[in-house]
């Protein structure tokens, strides 16, 4: 079969390759591996924000119990990574910038992790963690953002942006500035984080709740000077992360403190309070814009202003208002982002990080700007449809954004949208129809795959990725069995393991394009090798060239006629197998090309007139993400993101008592993630158009534009229901009354 | 979670010794808040009783009423053919409240003898007068969105978390309560307390007594309604609420009898608009005035302030479906 012609259709049977071990219980996520003599170990945590430890009193906590040790600052083994680097010896080296667990008394922090108590049961070392004492000296802590958002003493500016003037908007015929902010938003996956950590013999095992082995492997081997090759990471499941498993956080080094210490396997296990404190999250932003466009539609100027908070102790950024540099033909734009340090852990990407944020404000003010225009959202956009990417005037590898628009205002009944605010009531409830679009980077990284394909019609297919649940397993399946012309059934794909070869960390919706075409390319050289078995050894494929023998359905068909099946091929050659590794290069053409993928979306909802309750009643999502692999589990992304987008829009917040830099709403009951009542039918389209530039899957990314763009839909549409413009994430009730 | 003695009763008389002798021991039917209180160190019970082998699970009715044992699911009565016949508002009330799960775990006297979900409540470094006589109060400075707007103190403006008592007390209720000293009813508006200077004592069930049933009066209200608002459309407990049950013949207002959630450290009933309503003729004007004088004596703090435009909303939205 060709590359270039992966079959357009869809699986009849498109079910996930891991579906029934998930949801049977048999797949086995971190916590639940038990090496033999495991021990659990969980932390105690700081109660300030800021300060240091004066006195921890361990004696009660060390006597309970089961307790078999308590590791912290005062007796915690120097971790060899944590010294700066000597940078003469090593010029590439970087020092490590993340917390430093148990390094010294300092307290950065609430939350933060400060001793870890190892007992012979969890339920042990949880009670032997309360009974810990710790008194502290107390500092002045800083958590409020929006106390400081303005004060230039602590910001830290990142380069601006100019394309031509940085004013053009205010001299617009049309224009408006408004301002947007969001809370903090915390990852909160289903499956808490978890590391399991074996030292045995040299050896390093780490059971990891990771996005990516290859990258904890790497990153624990320098810290605690470890060949890397004596490390290995396994991360068999992953119960979803949405980037707060991008990298490896306190509780990862500790367990490996500890095991190291102790020389028995330790198990780490954060709690839900934790999951607020350790392994970041959104952070809480600012955004101004300024937007002007003649009375035709035109943009003239947009002008682009973020800030965002970070740690005191490491520098974190997203790009929150790059997105207004390249969504839209606008002649001249203006962008700023600054970070504000405060006394909190550190933020990290979370699903769509970026545009996720930066699209809330710009495509809010677009419809702004649309009613002040009185054009419609979607022309307005189209008006303004960037045909290339306005900075670099490089044309798009594909893009299918007008696609998406007809596509999802079809199904959404666009035709049926009040034009006035407030005017359209269905059962006593206020109507509203919003739209907004998404987009992200898109790309392709190194990858390599191992293939094994068997004299018994198996192919077996490795790479060291991990799965956090898009279906990364589903898709390398379907690429795999459509590659070899082989049923689903024979074809299975290993991962999380890196003993396999190195794949990339998952995030960034990279997976399908990276793995997948080391996957073809793995399946390009199984089938070359098995034209060289032919020629070598089968006689009527004797002096044949290999690209005169086409490969279909398994058979080796040469041109004379002459066909002969891999399995009859490799048992009548006495080969069990044909084994071959292959790595495909990251994308090389970024001086030719623009990458993205875009989505659109589309909201119906009600509001309560009077109590002011929203009711989502229908929502729609077009995604131009290439070419679909995999039906059930694109679809399933895309509903995933929607969800996610309802939340930023609707219902999460974390939030902290600023007086003691802590959080108040750390569990499931207090921040609100959507639930099933939330969440109304849904409808995902995809134009389903392959980008063969990018990489030979066709495919181009979802998992972010699945969120990117959902929330400002949601608000639109609150607009158009209410003529309230709420700007101010979450919009709960008590806003629209 | 420190360790604690567990026994099984196996009726009203025993559980009421067994508590009586331990004034450290607790009643434990459905656990959904008090496993929850342990794990996070607010409670720490030397013995646990469980009483859910009780014979309190019927739910029955005569001349004079509906009785329902204190051991039924909250999801069970809000399903029961004569709640749903004789008092839609209490299934009503029901439904609305925490999740399916957690409704089929969560017993009728449990529900009544939850506690706030007032976060410093439930983080043991913060202080919580409630938690902690004496240690402050963190709500009253701090983040206090869901917090009391009537009967707080300065001890205390923690709200009482229940859907289903807001139903109870605006059905007048009663409490039926076994004792050492044999049997007791309380009416539901004087089962829980009021913050003031003891914001320990969530309500007046003395030490060794146990909910045995509720017993809801035979009454007159031909039109009732409960409405809740909250943060998400499920599992989330009322920003307000409102049950409102009406007597309405000819299209004016005989009797009404109106409570608040979300609003006091007990469901707060509305007893001037109660008085206002009755024959008053059913127009939005009405509601309106009725709303205004539920709302009177409301105080806010920092992040509250939305209750009361929020509160006026939901009494004439009550009423109003209560009576179309």
């Amino acid at each position: 079969m060709d590359k270039n012609n992966l079959s357009e259709t869809f699986f009849a049977d498109d079910d996930r390759v891991d579906g029934l071990a998930k949801v049977t219980g048999k797949a086995k996520f971190t916590a639940e591996f038990k090496p033999a003599g495991l021990t659990h170990a969980v932390f105690v945590c700081s109660t300030i924000a800021k300060g240091a430890i004066k006195h921890m009193n361990i004696y009660e906590a060390k006597n309970a119990p089961g307790v078999i040790d308590i590791i912290y600052y005062l007796n915690c083994p120097a971790v060899p990574g944590y010294k700066p680097v000597d940078r003469i010896a090593n010029p590439n080296a970087r020092d490590f910038t993340g917390l430093k667990v148990f390094h010294n008394n300092m307290v950065v922090s609430n939350g933060q992790p400060i001793a870890l108590v190892i007992a012979d049961t969890y339920e042990r070392a949880v009670h032997a963690a309360s009974l810990v004492k710790v008194e502290y000296i107390k500092e002045k802590s800083e958590t409020d953002f929006d106390k400081n958002k303005f004060n230039d003493k602590l910001l830290k500016p990142r380069p601006e942006y100019v394309r031509n003037q940085k004013d053009a908007w205010k001299n617009a015929e049309v224009f408006l500035e408004e301002e947007y902010t969001m809370p903090v938003e915390t990852h909160n996956p289903m499956e808490m984080h978890a590391t399991i950590a074996v030292w045995e013999g040299g050896k390093l095992t780490v059971y990891d709740k990771s996005q990516g082995p290859k990258n904890v492997q790497g990153e624990l081997g320098r810290i605690f000077a470890i060949d890397e090759k004596n490390v290995q990471v396994i991360t068999e499941f992953v119960g979803g992360a949405f980037g707060s498993s991008l990298r490896s956080w306190p509780h990862v080094h500790a367990a490996v403190i500890a095991t190291k210490k102790l020389n028995r396997p330790v198990k780490v296990t954060l709690n839900r309070e934790q999951m607020f404190t350790m392994v970041g999250y959104r952070p809480q932003c600012w955004q101004k814009i300024g937007i002007g466009a003649s009375k035709d539609g035109k943009l003239t100027g947009i002008a682009h202003h973020a800030v965002s908070n970070t740690s005191s102790y490491e520098d974190f950024t997203e790009g929150i208002s790059s997105v207004s540099q390249y969504l839209y033909d606008c002649p001249n734009v203006f962008t700023t982002y600054k970070i504000l340090p405060l006394d909190i852990n550190t933020p990290t990407w979370m699903r769509g990080p970026g545009p996720g944020t930066g699209c809330f404000a710009l495509e809010s003010a677009l419809d702004e700007l649309s009613y002040k225009l009185n054009i419609d959202p979607i022309e307005l956009r189209l008006i303004n449809n960037a045909e290339v990417h306005p900075q670099s005037k490089l044309p798009w590898t594909t893009k299918f954004l007008k696609e998406c628009y007809a596509l999802g205002k079809e199904k959404i009944g666009w035709h049926k949208r009040p034009t006035t605010p407030g005017s359209l009531k269905e059962d006593g409830m206020l109507v509203g129809y919003g739209m907004a679009v998404g987009v992200f980077g898109a790309g392709r990284n190194p990858a390599t795959a191992k293939g094994i394909l068997k004299n018994d019609g198996t192919l077996l297919l490795q790479s060291a990725v991990s799965d956090m649940g898009p279906g990364t397993s589903t898709a390398m399946v379907k690429i795999g069995s459509e590659q070899m012309g082989l049923e689903e059934k024979k074809v299975r794909f290993e991962l999380g393991d890196t003993d396999f070869p190195t794949g990339p960390t998952q995030g960034g919706s990279g997976s399908a394009t990276a793995v997948g075409s080391a996957v073809i390319a793995v399946c390009d050289a199984i089938k070359l090798s098995l034209k060289e078995i032919a020629i070598e050894s089968i006689a009527g494929f004797k002096n044949v060239k290999p690209e005169n023998i086409k490969y279909e359905a398994g058979k080796l068909i040469a041109a004379n006629n002459v066909s002969i099946h891999f399995m009859d091929l490799l048992k009548e050659t006495g080969k069990p197998e044909v084994q071959v590794s292959k790595s495909s290069s990251s994308f090389a053409q970024r001086d030719k090309y623009a990458t993205n993928s875009f989505s659109v979306h589309f909201v119906k909802l009600h509001v309560h007139p009077v109590t002011g309750v929203i009711k989502l009643k229908h929502m729609v999502s077009a995604a131009d993400a290439g070419k679909i692999i995999s039906e059930k589990t694109a679809r399933s992304q895309m509903v995933g993101g929607a969800v996610g987008g309802i939340g930023m829009a609707m219902t999460e917040e974390s939030l902290i008592d600023h007086r003691y830099g802590r959080y108040i709403n750390s569990n499931f009951v207090d921040y609100h993630v959507p639930v099933h009542a939330d969440v109304p039918p849904m409808d995902i389209v995809f134009p389903n158009q392959p980008d063969y530039i990018i990489s030979p899957t066709g495919a181009k990314g979802i998992g972010e534009i699945a969120l990117v763009g959902v929330a400002p839909a949601i608000l639109n549409a609150v607009y158009n229901a209410t003529g309230k413009r709420v700007r101010d994430l979450p919009v709960t009730p008590d806003k629209l009354i | 979670m420190i360790n604690f003695e567990y026994t099984r009763v196996n009726s009203a008389k025993a559980a009421v010794a067994a508590k009586s002798k331990n004034v450290a021991a607790q009643f434990i039917a459905g656990g959904t808040n008090l496993v929850d209180l342990m794990k996070k160190g607010v409670t720490a019970p030397q013995r646990l009783i469980d009483i859910n082998a009780l014979p309190l699970k019927d739910i029955s009715s005569d001349a004079k009423g509906l009785s329902i044992g204190t051991l039924v699911p909250n999801s069970v009565a809000a399903e029961n053919k004569l709640v749903l016949e004789k008092y839609p508002l209490l299934a009503m009330a029901l439904n609305a409240g925490a999740s399916a799960q957690l409704r089929n775990m969560a017993t009728v006297g449990g529900n009544i003898m939850q506690r706030t979900r007032c976060p410093y409540f439930y983080d043991i470094t913060m202080p919580c007068n409630k938690r902690i006589p004496q240690s402050g109060c963190g709500a009253m400075e701090g983040y206090n969105r869901m917090h009391a707007i009537f009967g707080a103190s300065d001890k205390c403006i923690a709200v009482h978390p229940s859907d289903m008592c807001v139903a109870l007390a605006a059905l007048n209720a009663t409490v039926v309560i076994s004792g050492t000293k044999g049997e007791k009813k309380i009416p539901f508006a004087n089962f829980h307390r009021l913050p003031g200077d003891t914001p320990e004592l969530d309500n007046n069930l003395q030490t060794g007594e146990l909910i045995t049933a509720v017993h809801i009066p035979a009454n007159r209200f031909n039109r009732s309604y409960y409405l809740k608002v909250r943060d998400r459309l499920s599992y989330a407990f009322a920003l307000v609420s409102v049950a409102v049950a009406l007597e309405v013949t000819d299209g004016s207002i005989r009797s009404a009898s109106i409570a608040m959630g979300g609003v006091a450290h007990k469901p707060w009933r509305l007893t001037e608009v109660e008085k206002y309503l009755i024959g008053k003729s059913i127009t939005a004007n009405v509601f309106k005035e009725a709303a205004e004088i539920g709302m009177k004596n409301a105080k806010t703090y920092q992040h509250n302030q939305f209750k009361v435009k929020m509160g006026k909303s939901a009494i004439v939205e009550a009423l109003t479906k209560a009576t179309s």
